[in-house]
């Protein structure tokens, strides 16, 4: 299975990181809405890692299970982590001028979502999109 | 740093965003949007979003932005061209853009902003009279 790695250090890299999400899922066969789903909960994560982890990097990942492709992102960071994950979740909450929108979204946009964080270690968020 | 082209046509300032923009580029457009909108009175911005493959927080703020600032300025901004699966994930995301006017093309959006341009022409004329 192909994987790919990429820093996330500039929003030049959230672009690239929208770009390898969108290549990854047309191998997958996924359909122009869920590509356009999984793109966009890219972002947002992609953007999160660079404003508030600091820059990290993400593992894109094409996946194969019970007959079927779909695509799996992990976004990785060695920021300052989330105090309270559950906090950070709900619609609405943000810690800087965004619109709280981003986590929620992208779990929603996603079929599988989790989310590891540890104040003063960093946080990952994986998400996977199936065909 | 690159910048996204705002062309001019009588009161109206036509953006067509063409490239997959970083987020420096879209709070650029943002300012630059603003500045000529004032620069050359203008009544009404279109902006055709038909090349974009995704529209995410970030861009739906800007949006959300533009009109709001350009309504302020006394000006009408219309979104047009938005992709279905554009709109689809934008309302799973959770982004209603509620203050944004769209049309589903650029020739509706172009017929939305005419008929604001010849109500204010219509009330300047009632003015002077
Ligand atoms: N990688 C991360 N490291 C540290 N904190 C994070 C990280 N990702 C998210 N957070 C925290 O979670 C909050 C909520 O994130 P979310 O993406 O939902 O909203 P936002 O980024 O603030 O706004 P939006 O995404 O709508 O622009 C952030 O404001 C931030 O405090
Ligand atoms: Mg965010």
């Amino acid at each position: 299975m192909s994987s790919e790695r990429l820093d996330i250090r500039t929003s030049d890299d959230v672009v690239r990181v929208r770009q390898l999400t969108r290549t990854l899922a047309l191998k997958a066969g996924l359909s122009l809405v869920d590509q356009t789903k999984v793109i966009t909960a890219a972002s947002e994560l992609a953007r999160n890692t660079l404003d508030y982890g600091g820059g990290g990097f993400v593992l894109a990942e094409l996946i194969e299970g019970a007959g079927r492709h779909g695509v799996r992102l992990t976004f990785e960071d060695q920021g300052p982590g989330i105090q309270d994950v559950e906090v950070a979740m709900k619609d609405g909450f943000t810690s800087g001028k965004g619109m709280g929108l981003g986590l929620g979204g992208a779990r929603r946009l996603s079929n599988e979502f989790f989310i590891h964080s540890k104040p003063g270690e960093g946080t990952k968020v994986t998400i996977a999109r199936w065909k | 740093m690159d910048r996204i082209p705002i062309l001019k046509f009588g009161n109206a300032l036509l953006v067509t965003i063409q490239v997959d923009m970083h987020d420096r580029l879209a709070t650029a457009l943002e300012e630059d949007l603003t500045a000529k909108i004032v620069e050359y009175n203008a009544k009404g911005v279109l902006i055709d979003i038909s090349a974009l493959e995704i529209v995410d927080s970030f861009i739906g703020r800007m949006l959300d932005n533009i009109a709001a600032v350009s309504r302020i300025l006394d000006a009408d901004t219309v979104v047009v061209g938005m992709r279905p699966a554009v709109a689809i994930t934008l309302v799973e995301l959770g982004l209603s853009l509620t203050g944004v006017k769209t049309a589903l093309n650029v020739e509706r959006g172009m017929e939305l902003i005419k008929a604001r341009l010849r109500t204010t022409e219509s009330e300047e004329d009632d003015v002077e009279q």
